[in-house]
């Protein structure tokens, strides 16, 4: 049961994470300087950048709990692969976001069929399609169907990826991403943001799962107590 | 391989538990049949008779508890399990557009049956089938569907029947042709488990009689006249269920 | 053999049923050729773009048809109460999906070979030069979709909404498969040797044989209970 108050150690997670993040909207509002030929908007670079890792990252945390799930049926697993996934769905929405807000004003276009944006766009289908079949399947093949798709989806990435590449080294686009000039305090302001963002996913990852613990323990509970009413002998 | 110790138990579970989420289906079974038994198994809607039989048959795995059917463990030893099991339920797992013949003979092929054309020949003959062999099953009557599903289940003669309210849609006609097929089978040393709704047709069958209730096992007795005259009672005082009497 | 003999035995029983009432695979048939006619009203395609539209509608014809079939693989076992009678046969889950596999394969390249037809038909295109190169990239595409397809078809049947299911977990993994087979389907039918596609060929093939790996080592989790 998870009906206890939160430890030290997530109120501590919480405090960081909320100390980082105020130092890395500093960081990016203040320190950073303001680049040379984008102007003010190239600062949404920091929020789309780490935002990219930990959608990424979100979704093997989702694989090789999948993997481990159907390994050791341990019901943990499912747990994590699933919260992992959702929250990996609101960072790949930031960056699917994020991305054309920068890629308007710099090149005059919301949309570039570039390999890696192309990707990140697949895998929020990818994933988005995750959440869908949980919330269709019957519930004693719920974690089963998941833990098939979190593993095919994720061996899918990286083949989408060279795909895509491939097409487009075949046919360039016209507008191509071209990499920033980076300055030291630049440098320093985007790691600043990755490790706030890094200690945000935790924060998120946990609370979801003593979310979703504390929803599977009431409909313990209540199935528990609907078990008595029948079984009277007990 | 068709033989199996007489004295041993053909069928065994220990603290058989099967949950769907936090809902207890079947709760602690204990149950053991020798060779040769034929347990008829009642119970309310609900009472989680078709998934003992599910979890029987393995087609449900359970969620604690130990399953050995003919010596194989329920989950480990599923494909050689399988190989010694049929099953009939009110689904008769056959395909409407496909003969009888064709239906026989891929079941046939799938349980590596030997002699195969002979067998469906003998076993159509068996369920009174012979004449409507190369009919499709979609024009068969619902006795007859059923009939044919026992020839489907025993075609690779099984050690043991397992049979999920099977009377259910029959006629008078269709119901006294299967119970006359199944007391051949019982006859030939087949083990059986049936569940069903019909006291009367039930206990007419079986060597030994079993009441489930919200999961839990709550009689077993060997069949005797005496047993079979007090069971309508004995059923609904411990199964709870008031009715007009 | 028993392996080989078990799964043509499913394979068989498929193609029976199937043959006997030919619902799926005319059905199949009708609606990619409706596509090619769909596409003709919406691009008003004519001589000059031909070459740069014309993958693309045979794939979408393709593989939007092929969504019938893999709904049928294992739509039909469902539908008639047949699928746990199979899955009590003492045959490994993986017979079971290779079985669908090759069904759903079969039913998608006849349903292919007749849109090929018509298609030559309707935009007056001449294919046989190209019949050769073209079909090695159909074989591997639909067998990249249909690989994919059986293991999500599995998993749809058992949900209430079953078709967009299907759908919403297919394309986004199908991707790779799209995008390799009409961008050599383009360069085959543009005129250019096969040499030229042999990268994307070389994609379809790693897809097809990881894709096959996976489905071994997961379908098993997918029917059992």
């Amino acid at each position: 049961m998870t009906l206890k108050r939160k430890s030290a150690a997530i109120i501590t997670l919480e405090l960081a994470t909320c100390v980082m993040m105020l130092t890395a909207l500093y960081a990016i509002f203040i320190y950073a300087p303001i680049e040379k030929t984008m102007g003010l908007v190239q600062k949404i670079f920091y929020i789309h950048v780490p935002s990219a890792f930990l959608a990424f990252f979100a979704f093997f945390i989702t694989f090789v709990a999948s993997i481990l799930y159907l390994y050791k049926r341990e019901n943990k697993w499912d747990i994590m692969a699933f919260c992992s996934a959702e929250i990996g769905v609101i960072f790949c929405s930031i960056v699917l976001i994020t991305g054309p807000i920068w890629a308007k004003p710099i090149w005059n276009a919301w949309w570039t069929w570039d390999p890696r944006l192309t990707t990140t766009l697949i895998l929020w289908f990818i994933y988005a399609a995750y959440l869908i079949l949980r919330g269709s399947a019957e519930e004693n093949r719920r974690s089963n169907f998941s833990a098939v798709f979190g593993i095919i989806g994720f061996v899918n990435v990286p083949i989408t990826f060279l795909a895509v590449r491939l097409w487009r080294t075949i046919h360039p686009v016209v507008i191509t991403p071209q990499g920033i000039n980076i300055s030291y305090p630049m440098k320093l302001t985007l790691i600043l943001t990755l490790m706030a963002f890094c200690l945000l996913f935790f924060t998120l990852l946990v609370t979801r799962i003593r979310l979703e613990r504390m929803r599977l323990d009431v409909e313990k509970i209540r199935a528990l107590s609907q078990d008595k009413k029948i079984y009277r002998k007990e | 391989m068709t033989e199996f110790p007489e004295h041993e138990y053909i069928i065994q579970t220990e603290g058989l538990t099967k949950k769907y989420g936090f809902k207890t289906v079947l709760r602690n079974i204990d149950l053991s049949l020798k060779r040769g038994d034929f347990l008829s198994l009642f119970g309310p809607n609900g009472a989680g008779k078709t998934t003992l039989i599910q979890t029987l048959c393995s087609l449900t795995t359970p969620t604690s508890g130990k399953v050995f059917i003919a010596g194989f463990h329920v989950r480990h030893d599923r494909e050689s399990l399988r190989k010694v099991i049929g099953v009939i339920s009110h689904n008769t797992f056959l395909y409407n557009n496909l003969s009888a013949f064709e239906n026989l003979k891929f079941y046939g092929r799938m349980y590596d049956v030997p002699r195969l054309h002979q067998k469906i020949q003998e076993i159509t003959e068996l369920v009174g089938l012979r004449e409507y062999i190369n009919d499709h099953v979609c024009t068969y009557s619902r006795g007859m569907q059923q009939r044919l599903s026992v020839a489907r289940a025993m075609i690779h003669d099984p050690l043991i029947l397992f049979l999920d309210e099977p009377f259910t849609g029959l006629d008078q006609h269709g119901a006294e042709d299967f119970k006359k097929i199944l007391m051949g089978c019982h006859n030939e040393g087949k083990t059986i488990i049936m569940t069903s709704h019909d006291l009367i047709l039930g206990l007419e069958l079986c060597s030994q009689a079993a009441i489930l209730r919200s999961g839990t096992l709550v009689y077993r007795e060997e069949m005797s006249k005496r047993v079979q005259k007090d069971f309508r009672r004995t059923y609904f005082q411990l199964t709870g269920e008031k009715g007009l009497s | 053999m028993s392996f080989l003999q078990k799964l043509w035995a499913i394979v068989w029983k498929d193609l029976t049923f199937e043959l006997r009432t030919k619902e799926t695979i005319l059905s199949m048939c009708l609606f990619s050729f409706l596509v090619l006619i769909i596409f003709h009203f919406t691009f008003d395609i004519g001589f000059e773009n031909l070459n740069t539209t014309a993958p693309g509608i045979l794939w979408v014809a393709f593989l939007f048809s092929g969504l019938m079939g893999l709904n049928r693989s294992f739509g039909s076992e469902r539908d008639g109460g047949t699928l746990p009678g199979l899955l009590l046969c003492p045959i490994s889950p993986w017979v079971i999906y290779l079985a669908k596999m090759i069904g759903t394969f079969t039913f998608m390249v006849i349903m292919e070979t007749i849109t090929l037809s018509i298609f030559t038909i309707l935009y007056n295109i001449n294919l046989l030069p190209v019949l050769l190169p073209l079909g090695l990239i159909i074989f591997l595409g639909t067998l990249g979709f249909s690989s994919i397809g059986t293991i999500f078809s599995a998993m749809s049947v058992t949900t209430r909404a079953r078709d967009v299911i299907l759908s919403i977990l297919v394309f986004p993994i199908s991707v790779p498969v799209i995008l390799a087979s009409v961008k050599s389907t383009g360069l085959i039918l543009g005129g250019r040797s096969i040499t030229e596609a042999y990268s994307w060929l070389k994609l379809l093939a790693a897809f097809d044989l990881i894709f096959l790996l996976l489905a071994y080592i997961t379908f098993g989790f997918i029917v059992e209970e």
